[in-house]
C-alpha cells in the first residue's frame, strides 16, 4: 500500500506585489522629501521641550552664530522682490541673471557691497565656512542697519506677493552670547515685530 | 536563495538529455529589502528634519513709558542669568528681597523646583489662580543663547503664564558679581 504523500509546498513567496508597494512608497517619500540645503553658517540649536513645527512658507530665518548674522527667506519670487527693493534702497542695479541666481540662495551673510561677488560665486564656494562675514547689524548714524533693511524689504515683498505678514524666526547657536541675540531682537522690535519664533531642536528626553 | 529545493531529487533514468527550461521568476527578496531600507530612511529624515519653533513675545519698544506696569513685588520672582550656565533668583525687589538671593542651576533639579514651589506659594497667598507668579528674566552679558532658551523652556514646563524678558540693571549686576556669577 502506497503511503499518502503530503504534497510539499514551495516556500517561495511571490514578492511582486510587495515590491510594487515598497517602490511606490519609496517614490512618494523621495518626492515629498525636501532636500536639505547646505548652510553657510552651521549652528547648533539648543534643545527645548516645545513641540511645535516650524511653518514652511512666509517665515524668514535669522541665523545667529559666531557673532555673525545670516538672513534667509523662503520662496524664489519673494527673494527676487526683496533684492529689487534692496537695490532701490541702496541704488544698486541687478541684472536678470543676478536676480535668478540670488533667488536660489537659501541664506547669506554679506554686506550689501559684497552681494554681487557672492551672487557670482558657485554654490559650494559660497558656502565655504568663514567666507561670508555676516550682515552688518550696526546702524550708521540715522540710517538703519543693513539687517534692518533686509528684514523690512522681505516683509514688504511677502506682503505684496502673498498678502500675509511675514514671520521671523531666530536660529541661534547654543554658545552664542546674549548681547548678540539682544542686538537682533532689538532690530526686530524697532520694526514692531514683537512676536517671533526661536528655532530649537527637540530635547530627546528629560534629563 | 530564499527558495528551498523541494523537487525531491528525481533520478535521470536514461532517455534524452534535455536542456533544462529556465524559470522566468526573479528573486525579488534583495530588491524588496533595499526598497524598505530606503523607505525607512526617507520616512525618518522627512519627519525629523523639521525644526521646532518656540514662540516668543517681547514688549512693545516705543510705548514702555505708558505701559509701565506696577506689579506687586510679593508676586515677582527675578531670575538673573549669569556666566558658566549658572543663575540666581530672588523674590521681590533687589534692594529688599523677600528671600535671600539663591544661586541655582538649570534643569529639573535646579530652577524648576524653585519655580513650582514659588508658584504654589504665590497662588496660596493671593488666593486667586489667575494672580500667579510673575517671572522677570534678566539675562546678563555673559549668559549664552542656550541659557536663554532653557529658561524660556522652564517657563513652559512649569506653566508660568506671566513672564517677561527685562534688561539687567546695575544692582542685579552687582549681585551677580558678588556671588561670582559674573566676571
Amino acid at each position: 500500500m502506497p503511503r499518502a504523500k503530503v504534497a510539499r509546498k514551495s516556500t517561495a513567496i511571490d514578492m511582486t506585489a510587495m515590491c510594487d508597494v515598497a517602490f511606490l512608497l519609496l517614490t512618494f517619500f523621495i518626492l515629498t522629501a525636501t532636500a536639505r540645503q547646505p548652510e553657510p553658517l552651521p549652528v547648533d540649536t539648543p534643545a527645548s521641550t516645545v513641540k511645535f513645527k516650524l511653518p514652511d512658507s512666509d517665515i524668514a530665518t535669522l541665523t545667529v552664530g559666531q557673532g555673525k548674522v545670516f538672513f534667509g527667506v523662503p520662496g524664489q519670487p519673494i527673494r527676487v522682490r526683496t533684492l529689487e527693493l534692496m537695490g532701490e534702497k541702496y541704488s544698486m542695479q541687478f541684472t536678470e541673471e543676478e536676480k535668478l541666481r540670488f533667488s536660489l540662495i537659501e541664506s547669506f551673510g554679506v554686506p550689501i557691497g559684497n552681494l554681487k561677488q557672492i551672487i557670482a560665486l558657485k554654490g559650494d564656494e559660497r558656502n565655504k565656512e568663514g567666507l561670508q562675514p555676516g550682515i552688518p547689524t550696526d546702524s550708521i548714524g540715522q540710517n538703519p542697519s543693513e539687517l534692518h533693511n533686509w528684514i523690512l524689504s522681505a516683509r514688504y515683498a511677502t506682503k505684496e506677493l502673498h498678502n500675509v505678514d511675514m514671520r521671523v524666526s531666530i536660529k541661534g547657536d547654543s554658545r552664542e552670547e546674549y548681547p548678540q541675540i539682544k542686538k537682533v531682537t532689538s532690530i526686530l522690535q524697532d520694526q514692531n515685530i514683537n512676536k517671533f519664533s526661536l528655532i530649537t531642536s527637540l530635547r530627546a528626553s528629560e534629563e | 536563495m530564499a527558495e528551498l529545493d523541494t523537487s525531491g531529487g528525481g533520478k535521470n533514468k536514461g532517455g534524452k538529455v534535455r536542456s533544462k527550461k529556465q524559470s522566468t521568476r526573479v528573486d525579488l527578496t534583495a530588491m524588496v529589502d533595499l526598497a524598505f531600507l530606503l523607505i525607512t530612511f526617507f520616512m525618518l529624515t522627512t519627519t525629523l528634519a523639521k525644526p521646532q519653533a518656540m514662540d516668543m513675545a517681547m514688549p512693545d519698544k516705543d510705548k514702555t513709558e505708558q505701559q509701565e506696569l506696577t506689579v506687586a513685588d510679593n508676586r515677582t520672582m527675578t531670575i538673573l542669568l549669569g556666566a558658566n550656565n549658572r543663575l540666581e533668583w530672588y523674590m521681590g525687589l533687589v534692594d529688599k528681597p523677600m528671600t535671600p538671593p539663591q544661586v541655582d542651576n538649570y534643569g529639573r533639579n535646579g530652577i524648576r523646583k524653585a519655580l513650582i514651589e514659588n508658584s504654589k506659594k504665590v497662588i496660596a497667598a493671593t488666593g486667586d489662580p489667575k494672580k500667579g507668579l510673575i517671572v522677570l528674566i534678566k539675562p546678563s552679558d555673559q549668559s549664552n543663547y542656550r541659557n536663554f532658551v532653557d529658561i524660556l523652556d522652564e517657563m513652559k514646563v512649569s506653566n508660568i503664564q506671566q513672564y517677561a524678558i527685562v534688561d539687567i540693571s546695575d544692582p542685579d549686576i552687582a549681585l551677580l558679581k558678588r556671588d561670582g556669577l559674573l566676571k
